[in-house]
């Protein structure tokens, strides 16, 4: 609303606000419901509603400058062979060859090797760009099954059976027609140019038992070698994670509902799921009364955009976070210098969600082949790299402030709660009181 | 090892699964030392003889679980017996034949290869395939072929509800009756080229129905481009 508006007392809904308005008027002009890309938009609590609280008489901090905090993690140490090890917990998480153009899935393999940690496939298979240059790298085992093949699959670092993603826990997916190129048609066997559709469940199996049954074969298949991952969107994460320990998984993925998404409907981006904060307590929870925390390791992802988030996450007893969002920002996503071209899209930096469009002026999400060479993969890696080095930085000095030497020492102690919704999902203190509401769990 | 001995009639090395885990079988065959496998005594284990690579001959003497050949590139597999779900899938080349009845998501997700089932075949048979051939001797149950993209699934008995919903490229050929055809799959013409097609799988498969007494069924392509006039399909 303009001073003008409210020199003239014109009052706008806080129901109806601006961006209501202009969703009714969408709808009714094109009948269609709106599908975008990115996470939810929408303010829920998160990292930012946590602080951390440094040492001083009560606790020891360590010198910034001088003494170590490690940051390395060992994924994937329950039941393979050869789990990751990786240097620092911030990882790159799944987004596919076909949402993505082969140039950033190179970048984003280039920036994770070059600090020493991990990436991942997604729904469309391995390219040879991203196995190439990713030292670790995850293949995701995908309902859809789009480029899934045993010999990739031996080549993979780990597997992750993917059930859902934060975006959308229960829903499929779909990959517009104007980003089926006829290599991404290639490798997902369908007709250049269609609408590519993903399934919302796996076609082989329906529930935990039968998913420790196709755990059990892909361990067969790759002889007890590689760590296996099952990843849910955030919902009923206590019973999900419950259900994939029994099932057999040796890592543990969850996705809060700001997690981002290639294209989805925006109902559901922002009325399905719950915030990532909500669900670590509920992972980490599940995983102790099964005894196995630290020893079943937890990744989360959501809406990780800094060192305090990193910090933050793993005080609440991650083993480490993925990033997907913020990794695109970093390869050059939504940078201001677009400006212009995202005008012509009826967008903005900051605003560009058109993932589905493959129109991206930056040249990530996109199949464009003049689109797609804006992004140089060895600029974007040295990029990512830098950006995952910043988040390791940053989430050591706060982990020394509180006196650990290991980013995995961090503690839900270390925590309080700026707000009464963030310390009941947190089941961390209100800031300045002992107080923990929820009740007991 | 006990369990492992070589057999002077075929000339292939008999694991006893009675006495021998799956996943010592599996590393086996992974890196195999004969190219003639018997399994005895399979009791209905899961993934057995999954992720062949290669030219490898493999026998089950009984009933096998879930996805028993799962993701076989170039193995030959005979299952003398039944098999749960999830048979030969995501084959990618080879033969799967199962002498008995299979379970639901036959041949799912498969790029490559020919399943032969000689029974009935449940429910999802060829899943989301992508090449692969399968072919039924009896009857397959509802949502056979959902979303199948490419490849053949010959039927030599009836279909169940929602055949070849959603489908893509595959083909589809059904000698008995189709109970109900899923959104965008519809009854296309048996040219002269898809009965050749028809009788090289037959062949293949050792089945000698006449490919005359087949429909064929594949993608109307009305639902390859979302569009919200096409919501009540779904």
């Amino acid at each position: 609303m303009t001073s003008e508006h409210s020199a003239f007392g014109l009052r706008p809904s806080a129901t109806f606000d601006a961006a209501t308005i202009a969703g009714i008027q969408r709808a009714a002009r094109t009948g269609v419901y709106h599908i975008r890309g990115g996470g939810a938009k929408r303010r829920v609590p998160h990292f930012d509603d946590l602080l951390l609280l440094g040492a001083g008489m009560s606790r020891y901090p360590l010198e910034g400058y001088r003494e170590r905090c490690d940051t390395d993690v060992v994924l994937g140490t329950r039941n393979a062979r050869f789990p990751l090890h990786l240097d620092i917990p911030v990882t790159i998480a799944g987004m596919s060859f076909g949402a993505l153009s082969a140039q950033a899935k190179e970048a984003l393999g280039r920036g994770a090797s070059e600090v020493g940690t991990s990436t991942t496939t997604g729904d469309g298979g391995m390219t040879r760009e991203e196995r190439g240059q990713s030292k670790h790298l995850v293949y995701q085992y995908l309902p859809s099954r789009y480029g899934m093949n045993p010999a990739d699959l031996r080549k993979a670092d780990a597997i992750e059976v993917v059930l859902g993603q934060g975006a959308k826990p229960g829903g499929g997916g779909m990959l517009l027609g104007q980003k089926i190129s006829d290599r991404v048609a290639t490798m997902r066997t369908l007709p250049p140019g269609i609408d590519q559709r993903s399934a919302c469940r796996h076609p082989d199996w329906t529930g935990p038992d039968d998913l420790a049954i196709k755990i059990l074969e892909l361990r067969e298949i790759t002889d007890w070698e590689k760590p296996v991952y099952v990843k849910v969107g955030a919902a009923r994460t206590y019973y999900d994670v419950k259900l994939a320990v029994a099932a057999g998984a040796d890592v543990v993925v969850v996705d809060g509902m700001q997690g981002g998404t290639a294209a989805t409907q925006e109902v559901f981006i922002e009325h399905v799921g719950i915030p990532v904060l909500a669900a670590i307590p509920q992972a980490v929870r599940a995983l102790r009364e099964l005894d196995v925390h630290r020893k079943v390791q937890l990744i989360v992802s959501g809406g990780v955009r800094t060192g305090a988030d990193v910090a933050k996450a793993l005080a609440l007893g991650a083993d480490a976070v993925a990033i997907g969002t913020a990794a695109l920002i970093a390869l050059g996503d939504n940078d201001p210098r677009h400006a212009a071209a995202y005008a012509d899209l009826g967008s903005a930096p900051g605003c560009y969600d058109d993932y589905q469009d493959g129109r991206d002026p930056a040249g990530i999400t996109t199949q464009d082949p003049e689109l797609a060479a804006r992004l140089d993969p060895v600029e974007g890696g040295r990029r990512v790299a830098n950006y995952l080095r910043v988040l390791t930085m940053e989430a050591q000095t706060l982990a020394r402030a509180c006196g650990k030497s290991h980013l995995l020492h961090l503690e839900p102690e270390d925590l309080v709660a700026l707000t009464v919704e963030a310390a009941a999902m947190a089941r961390v203190p209100l800031a300045g009181t002992s107080w923990v509401p929820g009740g007991e769990w | 090892m006990a369990a492992v001995t070589g057999d002077s009639v075929t000339s292939a090395v008999a694991v006893d699964l009675a006495e021998t885990s799956v996943r010592w079988l599996n590393a086996e065959l992974h890196n195999p030392t004969a190219s003639r496998y018997r399994v005895l005594a399979p009791r209905g284990a899961h993934a057995i003889a999954a992720g062949l690579r290669g030219e490898v001959t493999v026998d089950v003497y009984g009933h096998a679980g879930y996805y028993c050949a799962g993701m076989n590139d170039g193995g030959t597999v005979t299952v003398h017996g039944s098999v749960g779900v999830g048979v030969a899938e995501n084959m990618m080349s080879g033969t799967v034949r199962v002498r008995g009845d299979a379970s639901q998501s036959a041949g799912a997700t498969g790029h490559g290869g020919l399943l032969v089932v000689e029974g009935n075949a449940s429910m999802r048979c060829g899943i989301s395939m992508k090449g692969i051939d399968i072919v039924v001797g009896g009857d397959v149950g509802a949502m056979s072929a959902f979303m199948a993209q490419a490849g053949r699934l010959v039927v030599c008995g009836d279909a169940g509800d929602g055949l070849g919903d959603s489908i893509y490229e595959a083909r589809l050929y059904v000698r008995g009756a189709v109970k109900t055809l899923g959104a965008d799959c519809v009854e296309k013409p048996l040219l002269p080229r898809h009965r050749e097609e028809l009788a090289g799988l037959l062949a293949a498969a050792g089945l000698d129905h006449d490919p005359a007494e087949f429909r064929r069924y594949g993608s109307a392509r009305t639902l390859y481009h979302f569009a919200a006039h096409n919501s009540a399909a779904y």
